[in-house]
């Protein structure tokens, strides 16, 4: 019985509890936030230590009876893929509190709803990764995304509703849907073993005996909430609505840990789960997930909105990893959570810096900027860290698990990583081309001109009404630049602690993998 | 002539009674009788106090009775069967009275608060006229007058209460009849009450007494449809015991035209009063015109008696004959759900659309009916538990939002309530999360448990429709908290009254159960699973 992850859990809701009676004062009510989030970093590099990559499967595991009538146990635990998943929620929670320290709220709204719901969003996420009781993971699944549901829709841009709605509607269809499968399970479980049960390492054991059609239905049951979470094309279109409309901070949550939900999913539930049908599918899989990149890549090319762009990259990203699991190697599948946290660092500083330009500029449209390194340099090249990391390019942490999707691939699945790796050309162009219209030449665009004073007026980066990043912003990108280096060249410590929990997943497949054995 | 007489004496025995395991029944029906005579004999100022007290102390009575009666040393495991054989009281049945008795309690403090319309919620006097306006009634001769000081001064129409004692008392026989006479007898000492009170709203009288008036029509109707279906079973079986039906569907040598033909009026009349689609046609303008306490108790009570009803009759009298039924039953189910949440989704008005909700929540609930294994017998009253106290609790709320006109029931006019009142609008989010669902309430709960012994039935196609539906239906929940949250108040938009004592309580009530049976199940589980019928 281990009571980190309880702490962790329990952690962001009581701050949540105490930031909503702090709603009259929004500065207390900021830093009691940012508080609770620092401290519940403090919690998860504890739970970091105490986490031994050569244990067993699961670690600190804790578990009580919740609803005995159906085998309901409130169980707790982590493997490696789940502990560096909220590692990355808890240090994300703290940037995105201090990215949206200054956010301009739509009139009437309080900061202290919006910190809040932050930090109940913050519980949700962490009971998905930290839950072993299939059960308990659906509760959180669907219960993350009411908060969610009410950051984009009170706090974000101006077609919110209809973005909330949609994200929400898509999630909740792809929950239900998963229910059923969920509820046959439960039947399944019952019929093999005599009593009914969520737990999923038992539910490991009795699945993997079923017949393949069987397989296959509860397979898709959860694979389609996955794919819309992931989202993996064609259940994508929620993503672009709910990544442009949601304020940036819920924006940076949404696609750095919330979608990732989906990855995670296919790792700890279909691939285990459902052996056969994943084997069975996984050339549909491949097809979607290379379909996604090459897709998403070429929209995040022609968008003329940066959010919008930001969630197509997303998108084309998803497919990478995606691909990574479904090509059963061992290396494959360890870039392909590495890709998972990496991204998060990734698009979460492009979604932030988004964030400041948008936030000087007030125009989300690319148009309406032009020359602003002229400006704001800093943000600039912060700016273009954040696309380099976005675009993998070596040095920088995206690197290493795009590489290692690729070449983990390639031996088994040599078509579909030859034509993902298009995807890496295409991502090139599109944050070049980006930072090049919004950066590069001349002060232009309706934004920044209206900013300067007026067309033709000289250019003074001393008196321009735009400023340059302060030290908040500063502070606030900081650790993830240091971050985007850091597991660029040295990602050791993470692949440890990945790399047996991804053996483990692949084993239970039934992959043998031989890049994997003649390492051992 | 004596000797004939004095034969007739000796052969008529008085039926045997335990007194222990009908008392709740008693009381009820008791108390309503000794509440008619205090509206015959207390002067009218008196009678609203008076009546308040002996309701809420007859529900209290009651539930202690069942309590005592439940728990005590001699009470048979199983159940028993009483007053010859046509009264059944067994765990399912203690279940659904304690269920009933609870939602009764919420339902009776809406319909006692005075404070949120000055005077109650009914009319003065139920021969008022519907006129022009609203409000006030002008007439000249013998035409009742209705002027604000005249509502004030004489309160509401105190009838209310013994009415719905009576109704109380009807569904508690309706669930735990045994036989299909006792049963039709208990349809209509519920039903008729209920059509009175429909009738009794203070504002929108017109639309009020319309109500009424379809419900009654069409009521009848269905209550013939029952009564004839009795007859055909009568015909078939040589008896109306559900155990009797029971035994007859397993020999080969009657008529199964009668069975079912019978089978199918008798289902008609009960799928009618439960508002499962198709027959759900009176279920909205009913739910609209009448005052929303009433509202309130139909679409938590009446459910909960028409479902316990339907309960029993498949399980006691045709579940042998399950494979002959059991396709029209499916069909009538994804009926119910489908019409459900297609066309709530096009309501606009707060009280139609949880009519279209309740029709499709029927849907929810016949499928766990026609599980026919013991989770569904479970499943099932759990559901209805679950259902009715969010119910509750959600007309409670749709009547303190009000304008000038009495209730602001029109959507639009709820936009930007968060604004205006956060704790209304935050309650009224979590019981629409309840009924579209949403782990961490009893909706969730109440669907899991019910889709679960639908699919250990083997009926998976019928499961995966039913998660569709409940998609298509969060649809229009999630409408009216985009519109309470992320819309802007209209400049002349309606207030929020602050409740008074009773509804407050209600509402609490309401909540609060849906959050325990929510996140902590386990307790309802196990009451609702105690123990299957007696026939």
């Amino acid at each position: 019985m281990s009571w980190t992850l309880i702490a962790l859990l329990l952690l962001p809701l009581a701050g949540s509890l105490v930031v909503a009676f702090l709603r009259g004062n929004d500065r207390l009510a900021k830093t009691v936030a940012l508080a609770f989030s620092l401290a519940e970093l403090v919690l998860a590099v504890l739970a970091w230590t105490a986490f031994d990559p050569g244990g067993d499967r699961l670690q600190l595991t804790s578990s009580a009876e919740w609803i005995p009538a159906f085998g309901v146990h409130l169980s707790f635990g982590v493997d490696g893929i789940a502990l560096v998943m909220i590692a990355l929620i808890a240090f994300l929670v703290p940037v995105v509190i201090g990215g949206s320290w200054a956010d301009k709220l739509p009139e009437g709204r309080s900061a202290g709803g919006f910190f809040a719901l932050l930090l109940a969003m913050q519980t949700g996420m962490v009971g998905v990764f930290a839950a072993t009781d299939v059960f308990v993971f659906y509760v959180f699944f669907e219960a993350v995304l009411v908060p969610m549901y009410f950051l984009i829709g009170r706090f974000g841009g101006p077609n919110r509703q209809y973005a909330a709605m949609k994200f929400f509607l898509y999630s909740l269809l792809g929950g239900l849907i998963m229910l059923a499968s969920v509820i046959g399970l439960y039947v399944v479980s019952a019929d093999k073993i005599g009593q009914g049960t969520f737990d999923w390492a038992t539910l490991v054991t009795v699945t993997r005996e079923l017949p393949l059609s069987t397989q296959i239905w509860l397979f898709l049951g959860f694979f389609v909430a996955f794919a819309i979470k992931a989202p993996l094309v064609p259940l994508h279109t929620w993503l672009p609505d709910a990544g442009a409309e949601a304020p940036v901070g819920a924006g940076v949550l949404l696609v750095g840990i919330l979608d990732k939900i989906g990855t995670f999913g296919f790792l700890r539930y279909c691939l285990p789960l459902f052996p056969a049908a994943s084997k069975e599918l996984a050339p549909l899989v491949l097809i979607l997930a290379v379909v996604g990149i090459l897709y998403g890549s070429l929209l995040a090319v022609g968008q003329s909105d940066m959010k919008r762009f930001v969630a197509y990259t997303s998108i084309a990203h998803f497919g990478f990893i995606a691909l990574g699991i479904f090509a059963f190697s061992s290396q494959a599948g360890t870039g392909a959570v590495l890709y998972m946290v990496n991204h998060g660092i990734s698009t979460g500083m492009l979604f932030l810096v988004v964030g400041m330009v948008m936030a000087r500029g007030g125009s989300r449209l690319i148009e309406d900027y032009g020359g602003m390194a002229k400006l704001t340099p800093v943000l600039g090249g912060l700016f273009f860290v954040a696309g380099l990391s976005s675009l993998a390019l070596p040095g920088t942490n995206s690197f290493v698990s795009e590489f290692l999707v690729l070449i983990g691939s390639y031996p088994n699945e040599p078509v579909y990583t030859i034509l993902a790796a298009i995807g890496m050309v295409l991502a090139a162009l599109y944050v070049l081309w980006l930072y090049q219209r919004v950066f590069q030449g001349p002060v232009r665009g309706t934004a920044l001109i209206d900013a300067v004073g007026g067309p033709g007026a000289a250019v003074d980066p001393e008196r321009a009404s735009v400023p340059d990043l302060n030290k908040r912003e500063l502070a606030v990108l900081a650790p993830l630049v240091a971050l985007i280096l850091v597991l660029g060249f040295y990602p050791k410590p993470v692949l440890d602690v990945i790399t047996p929990s991804v053996g483990a997943t692949l084993s239970e497949v039934g992959v043998a993998d031989p890049v994997a054995q003649e390492g051992k | 002539m004596t000797t004939f007489l004095s034969q007739n004496v000796e052969r008529l025995q008085a039926p045997e009674i335990d007194y222990g395991a009908v008392a709740p029944l008693l009381i009820v029906l008791g108390a309503a009788c000794l509440s008619v005579l205090f509206e015959a004999f207390l002067p009218k100022v008196q009678r609203w106090a008076a009546q308040v007290v002996l309701t809420l102390l007859t529900l209290a009575a009651a539930g202690a009775g069942l309590v005592v009666y439940a728990s005590g040393e001699g009470t048979p495991e199983q159940g028993k069967l009483t007053l010859a054989g046509t009264i059944a009281v067994d765990r399912p049945v203690i279940f659904l009275w304690g269920t009933l008795l609870l939602l009764g309690l919420g339902a009776v403090l809406l319909i006692a608060d005075r404070s949120v319309e000055p005077g109650g919620a009914f009319v003065a006097d139920a021969s008022i006229l519907p006129g022009q306006g609203s409000q006030v009634y002008k007439g000249s001769g013998s035409t009742m007058v209705q002027t604000r000081a005249h509502a004030t001064r004489f309160g509401m129409q105190t009838e209310v209460f013994p009415l719905t004692l009576f109704a109380l008392g009807g569904m508690m026989v309706f669930v735990a009849a045994n036989d299909l006479l006792t049963m039709f007898i208990a349809l209509e000492v519920l039903s008729l009450p209920l059509y009175l009170m429909c009738g009794l709203a203070r504002r929108r009288r017109l639309l009020s007494q319309e109500a009424a008036v379809k419900y009654f029509l069409l009521g009848a109707f269905a209550s013939a449809f029952f009564l004839y279906g009795v007859a055909l079973l009568y015909g078939y079986a040589g008896s109306v015991k559900l155990a009797d039906i029971a035994n007859a569907t397993t020999a080969t040598d009657r008529s199964d035209t009668l069975l079912y033909a019978g089978f199918g009026l008798l289902v008609v009349g009960l799928l009618f009063k439960a508002s499962v689609g198709p027959f759900h046609a009176w279920t909205p303008d009913v739910y609209q015109g009448s005052p929303t306490p009433v509202t309130a108790f139909m679409a938590a009570c009446t459910k909960v008696a028409a479902f316990g009803g339907i309960l029993r009759v498949l399980y006691g009298a045709f579940e042998r004959s399950s494979w002959e039924w059991n396709g029209v039953l499916w069909g009538v189910a994804i009926a119910s759900m489908v019409i459900g949440a297609v066309l709530g989704l096009t309501q606009t008005d707060v009280k139609r659309m949880i009519a279209y909700s309740s029709v499709a929540h029927a849907g929810f609930l016949l499928i766990g009916a026609i599980s026919l294994n013991d989770q569904g017998l479970s499943g099932t009253m759990f559901y209805l538990m679950a259902y009715g106290f969010t119910t509750i609790a959600a007309f409670g709320i749709v009547s303190l939002v009000r304008n000038g006109d009495g209730e602001a029931t029109h959507l639009s006019q709820w936009a930007g309530l968060a604004k205006r009142s956060p704790v209304v609008a935050g309650v009224f989010t979590f019981l629409l999360l309840a009924l579209a669902g949403l782990p961490l309430t009893s909706g969730f709960v109440g669907k899991f448990v019910v889709f679960a012994a639908a699919v250990e039935a083997g009926m998976v196609p019928l499961v995966v429709i039913a998660l569709v539906a409940s998609a298509v239906a969060a649809f229009f929940y999630l409408r009216v908290i985009v519109l309470m949250y992320f819309s802007e108040p209209a400049p002349d938009g309606p207030t929020v009254s602050v409740p008074g004592a009773f509804t407050t309580v209600a509402i609490t009530l309401g909540a609060a159960i849906t959050l325990v049976l929510g996140v902590y199940p386990s307790f309802a589980l196990d009451w609702a699973g105690a123990g299957t019928f007696i026939f």
